[in-house]
């Protein structure tokens, strides 16, 4: 069993706790030993960046250095904070002169960054370590005829980070498949959902979520699936609302990746957090479950 | 607002982490083909970068073009020059914020200075108190339109009302409180 230093990040814990519990769960039937990183904090997100790139790049350390000390790879399920980490990481790399800065701060705590931890997405780790071999073997209710349009986000893969194809990504697909279920193409998948701007931006981000929708529910697919808690989150609580505006029907469960592993892996409803969604997966699932 | 600077606005732009790139761009457009949201933008990305170039600094920092940003890094995997387009607007997002700029035609940098105010608080984000925060400095009443979304995951347990705060809080707070005595000027 391989350990992992593992950080949750916000939202799997709160807007995305489907994320959260279903990570755990699917980690542990797979193998994966994940110990939480004692005392994070947030991992210095986009929107604190725009603010104040410094001090964005100090929060990030903060964990960086905490999950150094650990000697394992950072793993978390959450595409965000995936990235902000990375980025804050690289920023030091490039630049000694801002890493001593960095460091000059977080000794007030007694702590030194010294740049040798990993920052992994969780279902990057679970495609490379796990292997989507191993996997398959595991499933006990393959998903046979269930259509899926996988929705990576953005963060997975487009950042310098990234681990798949920027634009026709096929990381989702291959784990689609290695559960039985169909991963269905459709031309908008690589396509921004609006993110974060939900709040500020509503209408372009609305607009931006329905051609997603349109564009999967034309090509067949019954849900979604995902790993990024923001996409999901707007896919998932906005989806209503878009209905209205647009007049349309949609009636997509968006599922976290892990949540529809889980399902294939036979692992019980509770430790998925299946509950939390609010487009109810159940009658697509039902035959899964 | 300040303005007496010493720098040239370009070379500050290029000395802030994301804002290397600045110098490669050729104005080829390709971000702004790219971009999502560029239809929203004051002036599109491309336009953004060569004011930059072009040392335009009142005209770019009270812009509210880069605050229209999504982050989905389309730019930046097609850019052929590496520009960064995603890191560099982000850098001028900081360098307004820094120079006390605030942009009229979006508020989204009110929607982040309630998200940090959050993580300044608890050491991490509290969803609820972020949109609290910004709804109540924008327009209370906009809150209304929220109420079905914020429903949803209220009902289904994915909002909760009070945070919780993070076990290293002290350890943050005395890590920000160093950065401020020694950060100098960047």
């Amino acid at each position: 069993m391989k350990s992992y230093t593992y950080y949750p990040g916000c939202s799997s814990e709160a807007t995305a706790v489907g994320l959260g519990i279903s990570s755990r769960s699917v980690a542990e039937a797979l193998g994966m030993e994940l110990k939480e990183l004692e005392g994070w904090n947030c991992c210095g997100s986009t929107p604190y960046g725009s603010l104040d790139e410094l001090e964005a790049i100090v929060v990030a350390a903060r964990n960086l250095a905490l999950a150094e000390k650990t000697g394992l790879d950072l793993v978390t399920p959450c595409s965000s904070c995936f990235v902000t980490l990375n980025k804050a990481r690289v920023h030091m790399m490039d630049k000694p002169q801002l890493k001593a800065k960095v460091n000059e701060a977080l000794a007030a705590a007694g702590l030194e960054y010294k740049g040798t931890v990993k920052v992994r997405l969780l279902i990057e780790a679970l495609m490379n370590d796990v292997t989507v071999k191993e996997i398959a073997s595991k499933v006990k209710k393959p998903l046979k005829g269930l259509k899926v349009a996988p929705y990576p986000g953005c963060q997975e893969v487009r950042p310098r980070f990234g681990f798949d194809h920027p634009e026709n990504p096929i990381a989702l697909d291959s784990i689609v498949e290695a559960v039985g279920a169909e991963a269905v193409s459709y031309p908008s998948k690589s396509k921004c959902c609006g993110g974060s701007a939900v709040i500020a931006e509503e209408g372009l981000c609305l607009e931006l979520m329905y051609k997603l929708f349109d564009d999967a529910a034309k090509n067949g697919a019954e849900c979604m699936v995902t790993p990024c808690p923001l996409c999901q989150m707007n896919l998932d609580a906005y989806q209503a609302k878009i209905n209205s505006k647009y007049n349309t029907n949609f009636n997509l469960p968006v599922l976290f990746v892990t949540q529809l592993i889980g399902v294939a892996l036979g692992l019980k409803q509770d430790k998925l957090g299946l509950k939390k969604n609010i487009v109810n997966p159940n009658k697509v699932l039902a035959k899964y479950l | 607002m300040e303005k007496t600077q010493s720098m040239s606005f370009v070379k500050e732009v290029s000395q802030v982490p994301g804002g290397e790139g600045v110098n490669l761009c050729m104005q080829c457009g390709t971000c702004t083909a790219s971009c999502p949201s560029a239809k929203i933008w004051e002036y599109t990305p491309s336009e953004v970068i060569a004011l930059v170039r072009a040392d335009m600094r009142d005209v770019v920092l009270s812009s509210s073009s880069m605050w229209c940003c999504l982050s989905c890094y389309s730019c930046t995997v097609r850019c052929p020059r590496d520009v960064q387009p995603t890191s560099l607007f982000h850098a001028l997002e900081s360098l307004a914020v820094k120079h006390g700029y605030k942009p009229q035609n979006t508020s989204m940098p009110v929607m982040y200075n309630s998200f940090v105010k959050s993580i300044k608080k608890n050491g991490r984000v509290s969803e609820f108190q972020m949109m609290m925060g910004y709804y109540l400095s924008t327009n209370p009443f906009s809150a209304l339109g929220m109420i079905s979304v914020a429903w949803n995951l209220l009902s289904h347990g994915r909002l909760p009302l009070s945070a919780r705060k993070i076990k290293g809080k002290k350890d943050l707070d005395l890590i920000l409180k160093k950065l401020d005595d020694v950060r100098g000027d960047q």
